[in-house]
């Protein structure tokens, strides 16, 4: 084919390339360089951000940090932000697969205000909202609580994760559904059988964005939540700033830490990601 | 083995009628093909006896009971969808088993009425693979190896091999014919095309704008065809129309007179609508001709051939025998006709007349 042809628009496109991605790495190995530099040599301002002798002693220092009553309070808040953010994920993704679906397949009453209304709802940034939810989370007993944190983060991942997985059950064929509904399944089975194990790209897109928005928020963890035991780590690591000294090595540390896990989470739904991203080429 | 009936069954999608009162009734082992144009209503009525549509008024009966509530589960239907319809993320064997395995069917029936439908429909090597793997002509033998491993009463086709090339159509349409004289099972099949409906058929029904034209044996309706919507959808190519006066053993109209040999007395003076097969309009020469005209068009099929005509009396299609190396478009041909393979039509109504 135009192999020839098509190098130099390769080449071209890798020597814009290049440069971005260093632009985009270099702050992270800053971060990296601050996380692996030892307590003696401090912010240097060389070009190079990574330390010539490197240490994980910051990281250690935060694994096992301790509060006034002797817990291990770093990992106590991974497990907080783990738990939210799993929670979350859980409850998000299962009631909107649903919700998408009936928005998807059948027509009632409310319909289309329904879908208008969710789509309204993604209109209000977070502190607007803080508010009125917090004076919910008062009322219902559920401040400065992860419960309490869950819910706050399910209905404001939910809106999105409707509006994403029933654009992607549209693109399912109905003939499907019928085939299955000759073939002797129930509206459940139908749902559970045929159409959920379908749909596992966008499963995989509307989770991981649950998890993420459940897992680096800060500003209604910041308001709801008072008692350091029950910190988020994007909290735990605000408060690492500290007003009169900044210890900025457990600082990078802790971004690294908390970054690994979105990462993770990334890498493993890869496929499934460039799957729903290319949603549509579902035929039989 | 079941019978399959409609009772004055209508149905609209929204202001649209597109069943409009069909009263039908298949027999029971009986290869019924439901043939005619787009948007005629044949599919909306093999929805209906599905069970994936609700009719507005009538009644659907299998096996004289009345299923017009049943959900299609509970119908005894085996469907084959156009698009074929199958689980993309299921192999073949977790398609064919999807219904038993529903039922809760023992794993060792299911097991074994997998590997029996795969081996009749030889499917047995393609077991293992993904529909998207599979080519057009084992997706579809895959679908209908669906809808017999549950053994239906009936089976309902919505026009199986449109999604197939010419050869492989043929070919399949020889396995269904032969799937059914195997299966013995009443068969209920969509399709809009006219040598499909010919050949598969032990019995045809035609449809246009919602309504049943004509039902009977193919050759029955080839041969006497009930009106001219009939007449000119069966036969390829269609049937040619000539609009005039009759009498005294001519059809008289615009600038024709043509014999057409002697009619019943109470034909003269009537206006009347002509049908003659281009199988029985035969090119022919000045001193046969009872109609001329000019060549448009000329399909040679090797043995034989089509001339396509204009003449005084419209548009008409007229056979020759052998290769036709000796016409040329835009030259002038005369044909003749066979007055005893004439079909008669009123010229209002269009219905046949006796």
């Amino acid at each position: 084919m135009s192999r020839v042809k098509q190098r130099p628009g390769a080449l071209a496109v890798h020597l814009l390339l290049i440069p971005v991605c260093a632009l985009t790495l270099y702050p992270v190995l800053w971060v990296i360089g601050l996380a692996l530099t030892p307590h003696s040599a401090h912010l240097s301002a060389g070009l190079w951000p990574l330390p010539a002798h490197a240490s994980l002693i910051h990281v250690r220092e935060l694994l096992s940090s301790r509060n006034s009553s002797g817990e291990l309070i770093f990992i106590r808040q991974l497990i907080n932000s783990l738990v939210v953010a799993t929670a979350t994920t859980a409850v998000g993704v299962t009631l909107s697969v649903t919700a998408a679906f009936a928005l998807s397949r059948f027509s009632f009453p409310g319909r289309q205000l329904g879908m208008s209304t969710l789509l309204a709802t993604q209109m209000f940034p977070a502190t607007m909202m803080s508010v009125p939810l917090y004076a919910i989370l008062n009322r219902l007993h559920l401040l400065d609580s992860l419960a309490g944190l869950t819910i706050v983060y399910a209905t404001t991942a939910i809106p999105f994760c409707v509006w994403m997985l029933k654009g992607y059950f549209d693109t399912i064929p109905r003939e499907l559904e019928e085939a299955a509904l000759v073939d002797g399944a129930t509206q459940g089975q139908i749902f559970l059988r045929v159409v959920l194990p379908l749909a596992r790209p966008a499963l995989a897109v509307t989770a991981l964005f649950s998890f993420m928005t459940a897992w680096n928020e800060f500003v209604l963890a910041a308001t709801f939540i008072d008692d350091q035991t029950r910190f988020t780590l994007p909290v735990a690591l605000q408060r690492l700033v500290g007003e009169y000294q900044t210890e900025w090595g457990q600082f990078a540390a802790g971004a690294l830490l908390v970054s690994a896990p979105v990462m993770l989470v990334f890498f493993a739904l890869q496929k499934h990601l460039v799957g729903g991203l290319t949603a549509g080429g579902v035929k039989g | 083995m079941t019978d399959v009936a409609l009772r004055g069954v209508h149905k609209s999608f929204g202001e649209n009628p597109i069943v409009r009162g069909i009263d039908l009734d298949v027999r029971a082992g009986e290869f019924t093909v439901l043939v005619g144009p787009s948007g005629c209503g044949k599919t909306t009525l093999l929805r209906l006896i599905a069970g994936l549509e609700q009719p507005d008024a009538g009644d659907i009966l299998i096996g004289g009971k009345r299923v017009n509530d049943a959900p299609p589960r509970e119908r005894g239907v085996g469907m084959v969808f156009q698009s074929y319809a199958l689980y993309p993320h299921m192999t073949v064997r977790e398609n064919l088993a999807f219904a038993l395995n529903l039922r809760g069917t023992s794993r060792v029936e299911i097991e074994q009425r997998v590997r029996e439908v795969a081996e009749m429909l030889e499917l047995m090597p393609l077991l293992d693979r993904k529909p998207k793997q599979l080519s057009g002509g084992q997706r579809q033998r895959v679908a209908i190896g669906r809808a017999i491993v549950r053994r239906p009463d009936v089976f309902l086709l919505d026009e199986p091999l449109s999604n197939l090339d010419a050869a492989l159509r043929v070919q399949m349409r020889g396995e269904l014919a032969r799937l059914h004289q195997r299966l013995k099972s009443t068969i209920v099949y969509v399709t809009h095309d006219q040598v499909e409906a010919m050949t598969l058929a032990t019995r045809l029904a035609v449809f246009d704008q919602g309504k049943l034209q004509q039902h009977g044996a193919p050759l029955e309706l080839y041969r006497r065809p009930a009106n001219r919507f009939v007449a000119a959808f069966l036969g390829s190519p269609a049937m040619n129309f000539l609009r005039g006066r009759y009498s005294n053993g001519h059809l008289a109209g615009d600038g024709f007179n043509v014999p057409i040999g002697a009619l019943s007395a109470t034909f003269d003076g009537r206006d009347l609508l002509v049908g003659i097969r281009p199988q029985a309009m035969t090119l022919a020469g000045p001193d046969a001709a009872v109609l001329r005209g000019e060549i448009e068009a000329i399909e040679r099929l090797g043995n034989e051939g089509f001339a396509y005509l204009k003449t005084p009396a419209g548009p008409l299609v007229a056979r020759f025998d052998g290769g036709g190396a000796e016409l040329a478009v835009g030259a002038n041909a005369g044909v003749q006709l066979a007055p005893e393979s004439l079909h008669l039509f009123d010229a209002v109504s269009e219905e046949a007349l006796a």
